[in-house]
């Protein structure tokens, strides 16, 4: 059991870890806009 | 647009919340694993997503290659990073089930090592797009690319071709599955491809949006530097 809950939670800290350097990027793209703007 | 990005993001999380409860509770236990199996639900529609992926990253980097179209080249970009990210569940997975089932977490066999060389393959692929500062490299990842798509089928068709310790294809290759395993399997991999339909649509959206931002600052120190 203890194999099953690794691989589900391994599966979603992949799409975790993803998911959070999309967010960052993000937001240091709007930064950048920001700065831009000014 | 913002809309259907909506629609398709709470479709993607209420089906990724059904296709877990079905994988983990509603699917029936498998009598020699175990609930160990049920990694199935998982590793496998990973795979499948991963190699549609890797599908249209070759579509794109051909079109690419005969067009120089900005947008196959943002496609191509979105789909192999994509790709690696649900390559790489499948690289977690696959060793997770294995330990308990074969007794260890990796053996050299065909169908690993080859699933193995195409997650590097793609790695090389972003590594090169991230760190190329030439012109030329869009061309030369739209090229790695092409070669790479080469190792998809091999990597697919290896169990059907090969004896190889890795269990055999599960729909169609002779392989047997009991119905409602092939039923949790599908609700899975329809979840898995509406999130990586999700993730490239953001992931897009993003590029396009990076590209605008360096346009811009290349326009400004231009402007700067004529003054």
């Amino acid at each position: 059991m203890n194999y099953l809950y690794a691989a589900y939670v391994a599966t979603w800290v992949i799409h975790g870890t993803y998911l959070a350097i999309l967010v960052r990027k993000y937001s240091k793209i709007r930064q950048e806009m920001e700065s831009l703007k000014k | 647009m913002k809309r259907g990005f909506s629609i398709l993001a709470i479709v993607t999380a209420l089906l990724l919340s059904f296709a877990l409860y079905e994988a983990l509770i509603a699917a029936p236990t498998e009598r020699t694993m175990g609930d160990v199996q049920r990694i199935f639900y998982y590793h496998v529609p990973s795979a499948w997503t991963a190699f549609l992926l890797f599908l249209i990253n070759f579509v794109a980097s051909v079109v690419f290659l005969i067009r120089r179209d900005t947008k196959a080249d943002i496609l191509a970009l979105v789909t192999a990073e994509v790709g690696v990210v649900f390559c790489t569940v499948v690289m977690a997975t696959g060793p997770i089930w294995a330990r308990p089932v074969w007794g260890i977490w990796w053996t050299w066999d065909l169908r690993l090592t080859l699933t193995l060389v195409l997650w590097l393959i793609y790695v090389s692929y972003l590594v090169l797009r991230r760190f190329s500062t030439s012109s030329q490299t869009p061309v030369l990842a739209a090229v790695l690319a092409i070669f790479g798509a080469l190792d998809v089928p091999l990597v697919y068709f290896s169990i059907w071709f090969f004896r190889t310790q890795h269990p055999s294809p599960v729909i169609g290759g002779g392989g047997s599955l009991d119905p409602r395993m092939a039923h949790v399997l599908l609700i899975n991999w329809a979840a898995f491809l509406c999130l990586a339909w999700l993730v490239c649509w953001t992931r897009f959206r993003l590029e396009v949006l990076e590209r605008e931002v360096e346009e811009a600052q290349a326009l400004e120190s231009l402007l700067e530097g004529s003054r």
